[in-house]
Formats: C-alpha cells, structure tokens, sequence
C-alpha cells in the first residue's frame, strides 16, 4: 500500500489524524499525571 | 470467599494491584487490533470516505462518557447511603476518566463534524446533552476538590452526580426524541446494526478496549486515593516496602 494515500486519508486526514492525535494526548496524559501521582506517594511513604 | 472484605480499603487495595495488569495489558493489545482493523481492514465508506475511520474512537469513547457517569453516580451513592469510604473513593476515580473520554468525544466529534456537515459544533439536543455531561463531570471534580471535608465533598458530589443522572437518557434518546444533526444509533441491542461487518468489529474492539483501559487507571487511581486518604493503609504499604 502507498504510505502517502494513507495519511492523507482520501482528504480528511487532519479530521482524522487531529482525532486520534488529540485522543492519544488526552489518553496519554491521563497516564502520566497519574504515574507521577502514584510516585509522589511512593517516594512519601518510603520517606 | 468473603466479598464484603473487599469493602475495606486495605483488603481492596493489595487487591486491585494484583487486578490492574489484567486489564492494562489486554487493553493496550486490543488498542493496536481495534486500530489495525479500523484502519487497514475496514474498507472506505461510499458516502463519508475515510473521515468515518474517527468513529473507532468517538463512539467508544461517547459510550464510556455516558456508562462511567452512571457508574459514579451508583458508587457516590452507595458511597453516601452506607457511609461507605471506598465507594466514594471510586466515584472520585470514575471522574478524571469519565471526563477524559467525554473530552475525547466532544473533541472528535467536532473533527467527525466540520468535513461531513461542514460545522464543528451545532447546538442540537445530542451534542448540547453531551456538552452538559463534561460540565457535570468538570462541576463534580470542582465541588469535590472545593470542599476540605472529605466527608462532606463525598456527599456534595454524590448530589450533584445523583441529580445528573437524568442527563444521561436524555443523551442516549436525544437522536430518537428530537429531530437532531447527529445521526441516529448505529448499533441497537434489539436489532441488526446498520453497518458493515469489519466497520463493526473495529469500533467493538476499540470498546473492550476503553472498557478494560478505563478499569485499569480506575484501579490505579483509586490506589493513589487510598494512600492518600486512608493514614492506615499507606502506613501499611510502607512496613512491607
């Protein structure tokens, strides 16, 4: 398949690519603010 | 086994360690399939070309907007009727996820919208209910997080998220009730969905993927909060460390 067609996505490839992209930041920083909560409370109770 | 144990923070806590990679792992693998399916396999629609391929992560996520909301609601008020701390503790988790995912359809959706009806927001009943979930989302973080008693944020959010309950049908309906933009339901429990067969299987998989995500930061969360609330048990966790 031709990488090139498929990121354009027949046209709509900001809609799409803006959808997961914007999915993945959300996803994405939901793990890491929560792994570094779940640090911060490690390195307290380690204290 | 005795189940009502579990109701204990400490007893829930070792627990929900030992659960989280259950749902994590088979999470993060059913996320490449649900999107291998949705973007190599399922083949181009004839009316919406490739800008349907957004509907893999809307409708999942709309979904779970709507199921973790009601699924707050019944643990703020279990949490409120029995006094009891850890079901509290997970309507406080439930929360940040839900809004997440209600985020992520609001956002998406917006994306789906401009391209196929050439607007990003119109104020019709589906997306206006929708809009209204991540404020009472937002409004339940807010007032919990207002609030210095834990006792008394726990009850004050448990109102609010029993109250805006009501919104949730009106979400689901709001396609059939009112002449809306958005489109009707795709999938029904009663009868055949209206769309093709691989379409179908990429946004289930990416639905059982949210689902098992959505447990697994719940359950990290709620670990966080435990610590974080419960003096006891992070004493507890720091004598076996």
């Amino acid at each position: 398949m031709n990488w090139s067609e498929f990121f354009k996505m027949g046209g709509y490839g900001f809609y799409v690519w803006g959808s997961y992209l914007v999915s993945l930041v959300a996803i994405g920083g939901e793990i890491i603010f929560l792994w570094k909560r779940k640090k911060r409370l490690q390195q307290r109770t380690t204290d | 086994m005795n189940l009502y144990k579990y109701a204990a923070p400490a007893n829930f806590y070792p627990l929900a360690g030992k659960l989280i990679p259950w749902f994590a792992v088979p999470a993060a693998i059913l996320f490449v399939v649900g999107l291998y399916v949705g973007f190599f396999i399922a083949p181009t629609d004839a009316q919406q070309g490739d800008a349907y391929r957004i509907i893999f992560i809307h409708v999942p996520a709309a979904w779970l907007g709507m199921f973790l909301y009601v699924l707050l609601a019944i643990y703020a008020a279990i949490g409120w009727a029995f006094n009891a701390r850890l079901a509290s503790m997970m309507a406080t988790s439930l929360s940040i996820t839900g809004a997440m995912f209600t985020f992520i359809s609001l956002v998406t959706g917006a994306f789906w919208g401009k391209p196929t009806w050439g607007t990003w927001w119109v104020w019709d009943a589906r997306l206006t209910s929708s809009l209204i979930l991540f404020f009472l989302y937002v409004g339940f973080i807010s007032l919990q997080s207002a609030i210095e008693d834990q006792r008394r944020a726990d009850r004050a959010g448990a109102l609010l998220a029993i109250v805006g309950v009501i919104n949730v049908p009106i979400i689901y309906f709001s396609v059939d009730w009112w002449n809306t933009l958005h489109q009707g339901a795709t999938i029904r429990i009663l009868n055949k969905p209206t769309i093709a067969g691989p379409m179908l299987a990429a946004m289930l998989i990416m639905l059982a993927a949210c689902w098992l995500y959505s447990i697994a930061i719940v359950l990290v969360r709620v670990r966080c909060i435990i610590l974080e609330r419960e003096q006891h048990v992070a004493q507890m966790v720091e004598a076996r460390a």
